[in-house]
């Protein structure tokens, strides 16, 4: 299972060479998720039988953490419509992008993409779980921003990403409290305790992250701005991420989680307001647009809504209902944005104010369209009739009953007026001008959406087996125990038949109406200026300037400037530190006069001398000569203290430093006085107060217990576990050889730096002259 | 700078001090010395051979340009301490040979890793050195 997991990072790298075969291209790309499709559907007569089948591996075991891949009915559910649907994706893009230069890194991505996102849905683990997460926020961001040449592109990839992000870290938190409440990172194993968590005072903390998470990830009402906007993204992608898996990971984890968070009056209310809100906001939203992709764009967030009220209800039926819909929108949603894709590459148009009588151009497509867009409009007998059936049938038994199945009713109406504008608006009435001549697409292109098309179709003619092979096993994974929930039948005189041909007649005078009905909407827009999206570019706005504001505080420009800053913040923080820890200074085992000998007082007496000429001095060279008696000084203290090692090492810098100030020497400015006294006298009592906070550090410690301990320990372990008679160069490339690593990687860093500030400002050009 | 004094000296420093460095960074582990410190006299030899003979001749005699230097110590520094995490060990773990070479003595993965350090602090030494006298 982990192969079929990584399986795609793994060819990621190849898809770049894979989409060089020309025509070929999209079938050899819809190879590796059709495989896995197949794979995964080996499961479904083993998974019926109502198995769990877990695949361990190890990956942080001293952390508690692994690789654990748990397949059951939800997620053999979702795995099979991301294979399936990336499968036709990968079909469909090679033709889409014909001759694009960047053809294979949308592959790559896409691959990369499509692995996080099974690894998403079968992770067991829930810090794996959060890490496949955030790899479908940064391939969504990716995928969104693929046209970066363009600055809508890049605003909407920012915004999604950041959105999503945010609700990532919130999902992150939900989860370590989890953790820290059950004591283990499996899903599985939550659940054999959910109490812990429900009966939990922090119950309703963790409920609000993790709701934060998956309310930005589904586009939740009132994260729900992101979405449109991500239509920014080519017509594949959205269909990929944006309408069939992606933003659906919200509501698998919330299903995933319902036998765990679930069945408290908090999760069903919470639930149940966030999806009607959002279900509402969609519905209302959608019939705003002239733009194909956001029309269809706004109604999966109604849709998403609907499925997130479905999980708060929790029942048997509503989560039904909630898996049928879900399985019928996948189906009719991707196939209506490959066909707006379609349009959109054969007309150069998608606003369906401009569209019109494109059945005869492309009847396979109209065809297609029709079939979904029947299904999405809930026409019987498509799938997605029994979808909405179903979902009347939930709300009617809730405590809610009244407001939830206006809502429900009311998003219906909108999913009616949807299924018109992108079905029979664009192919149907007058024939208008177009940027292109349209023609059918090649075969690649219509031939997967005519299938999920035909599929919805199919399978709402005989729902059986799809009920049997995944809806119920899902089903039964989303309650956390086995159940038998039958598909209901049909009377022609039940209220919700009812409530569907209510929604028939009221979405077709709508639609009938729509242009008009659309502007005169349109005049509320001043009502837009306190909608969720603004609220966001007023933080980013925010953010920017406050980020301004401090980097116009601390960046000066002035090396002297940010040395203060340095020393005055350490020694701040070392002082702070000892008030805590409640050193006793007049405690500590100060020296005594008879233990100095002579030559180090003279020593230290050489090294005041030399400190005070490098103030005092008149001329650079002074100075440097000065800083350098300061420096051997010190290594000669080590010398005399028994430190040959930092001896050697301080004689050698300190060579090595002169040199490097000789060789400066003559190319700096003449040597002046450019502070005042006052600025002076300040530098003066900074320098002082930190030379005064590292010799108190430096008694501390040489006074402290546990000095002897850490002697005696490495006196004691250097020879035998490392072999080396040197404590100091044992300690360097042995017991602290990781510091030693990372220092040597951050001197590499800092040449790095200095060769190309050095050569920036030779070069004359650019930024780096005008600054210097 | 041309001094004669300067240039002859240095020409027989050069051989010693990197003979010397060479020697500190094999003492490392058991008397006074070490890779750092082994880098930092190496690196003073070229320093002195380029402000007595110039960058360019600097440059020519140590044949290998200093960033490679970095890299290759680095990479040295980094294979040394994956060794023990490919042989089943966790990351850095110091590993020894079972028997002595001559010349080197004990060597294992803390003396490979000390070897990488060494190449770094030459490398950065003089690549810094070289760009600020070029400038």
């Amino acid at each position: 299972m982990l192969f079929i997991v990584l399986a795609g990072f793994a060819f990621g790298f190849l898809a770049p060479y894979l989409v060089r075969t020309g025509r070929a291209a999209g079938a050899i790309l819809a190879m590796l998720p059709s495989g896995l499709f197949i794979f995964l559907a080996g499961y479904i007569p083993q998974i019926a039988e109502g198995e769990r089948v877990l695949f361990h591996h190890d990956w942080l075991p001293a952390l508690g953490v692994s690789l654990t891949f748990c397949l059951d009915g939800l997620s053999l559910l979702f795995s099979l419509l991301i294979t399936g649907i990336g499968a036709i994706v990968c079909l469909y893009s090679p033709s889409y992008f014909a001759g694009h230069p960047d053809l294979g890194k949308l592959a790559s991505i896409l691959y990369i993409f499509m692995a996080s996102m099974l690894g998403l849905v079968l992770a067991d683990d829930v810090i794996a779980l959060f890490l496949f997460w955030e790899l479908t926020s940064v391939s969504s961001y990716l995928l969104i921003g693929f046209d970066h040449g363009r600055e809508a592109a890049r605003k909407a990839a920012l915004q999604a990403l950041l959105v999503t992000g945010l609700g990532g870290l919130a999902l992150l938190a939900s989860v370590l409290l989890m953790q820290q409440l059950t004591g283990t990172f499996q899903i599985s194993a939550m659940q054999d305790s959910p109490s812990l968590l429900t009966d939990s005072p922090l119950y309703a903390v963790i409920l609000l992250l993790f709701l934060l998470g998956v309310a930005t990830k589904s586009a939740q009402f009132p994260f729900h701005f992101w979405l449109p906007n991500a239509m920014e993204a080519p017509a594949p992608v959205s269909t990929y991420l944006h309408a069939a898996t992606m933003v659906k990971a919200g509501i698998y984890l919330a299903a995933r989680m319902s036998p765990i968070l679930g069945d408290t009056q908090l999760w069903h209310t919470s639930l149940m307001s966030l999806g009607a809100a959002t279900m509402l906001t969609g519905a209302l939203l959608a019939l705003l647009q002239t733009d194909l992709k956001r029309i269809l764009a706004q109604s999966t967030v109604s849709a998403l809504g609907i499925l997130m009220m479905l999980v708060g209800i929790g029942s048997g039926d509503s989560l039904l209902a909630c898996m049928v819909f879900l399985a019928a929108h996948g189906m009719y949603k991707a196939t209506l944005f490959l066909a707006a894709g379609i349009i959109d590459h054969e007309t150069g148009t998608r606003d369906v104010e401009d569209l019109g009588c494109l059945c005869r151009a492309m009847p396979v497509t109209c065809a297609a369209t029709l079939l979904a867009a029947c299904s999405s409009a809930g026409v019987p007998p498509f799938l997605g009739f029994m979808g909405k059936e179903l979902l009347y049938q939930s709300t009617l038994s809730t405590s809610m009953t009244g407001f939830l199945t206006a809502s429900a009713l009311l998003a219906s109406i909108s999913l009616v007026v949807v299924a018109g504008l992108v079905s029979l608006k664009p192919y149907f009435g007058k024939g208008v001008e177009l940027p292109k001549s349209p023609h059918e697409p090649p075969v690649e292109m219509w031939l997967g959406p005519f299938f999920l098309a035909a599929l919805g179709f199919g399978f709402g003619l005989a729902p059986g087996y799809l009920h049997r092979a995944l809806i119920g096993p899902a089903v039964s994974a989303s309650l956390g125990r086995m159940t038998e929930v039958q598909l209901p039948q049909w009377h022609l005189y039940d209220v919700k038949v009812l409530l569907s041909l209510t929604a028939f007649s009221l979405g077709g005078m709508l639609f009938w109406r729509w242009s008009f009905i659309r502007r005169r909407l349109s005049d509320l827009t001043f009502l837009a200026r306190f909608t969720p999206g603004r609220l966001y570019e007023a933080s980013l706005d925010g953010l920017e300037s406050v980020a301004s504001l401090q980097t116009r505080f601390l960046q000066s420009g002035r090396l002297h400037r940010y040395l203060l800053t340095v020393i005055l913040t350490t020694v701040s923080l070392l002082a702070w530190s000892f008030e805590m820890d409640g050193v006793d200074i007049a405690g500590l085992k100060l020296w005594r006069w008879t233990d100095i000998r002579t030559y180090e007082a003279v020593i230290a007496i050489i090294m005041v001398v030399a400190t005070v000429v490098v103030v005092c001095a008149s001329s650079r060279l002074v100075a440097v000569v000065a800083l350098g008696v300061v420096g051997y000084g010190v290594a000669l203290t080590f010398l005399v203290f028994s430190a040959p090692d930092l001896a050697m090492t301080q004689f050698s810098i300190e060579t090595l430093s002169v040199i490097l100030l000789v060789l400066v020497l003559f190319k700096l400015p003449k040597y002046q006085k450019i502070s005042t006294n006052w600025e002076r006298l300040r530098d003066g009592a900074a320098a002082l107060a930190a030379g005064g906070i590292a010799t108190l550090l430096v008694l501390l410690v040489t006074s402290a217990d546990r000095m002897p301990r850490l002697v005696s320990f490495f006196a004691e372990n250097s020879f035998l576990q490392a072999k080396g008679r040197n404590v100091v160069n044992v300690i360097l490339v042995d017991f602290r050889g990781f510091d030693t690593l990372g220092e040597i990687t951050v001197l590499a860093v800092a040449a790095v730096g200095v060769y190309a500030l050095v050569n920036l400002k030779t070069e004359g050009h650019g930024d780096g002259a005008d600054r210097s | 700078m041309t001094s004669l004094i300067l240039r002859t000296a240095t020409l027989y420093l050069l051989p010693l001090l990197l003979l010397l460095s060479v020697y500190l960074l094999l003492r490392g582990h058991n008397e006074p010395g070490g890779g750092f410190v082994g880098g930092l006299v190496a690196s003073s030899a070229y320093a002195l051979h380029m402000i007595a003979f110039g960058v360019e001749s600097a440059r020519r005699i140590l044949k290998a340009d200093p960033r490679k230097l970095i890299a290759f110590g680095l990479s040295i520094a980094l294979g040394s301490a994956a060794v023990s995490w490919l042989a089943g060990f966790p990351f850095m773990t110091g590993l020894w040979l079972p028997h002595t070479l001559p010349v080197i003595g004990k060597a294992g993965t803390p003396f490979l890793f000390d070897i990488g350090v060494y190449f770094v602090v030459i490398g950065v030494t003089l690549m810094i050195f070289f760009t600020v006298a070029e400038e």
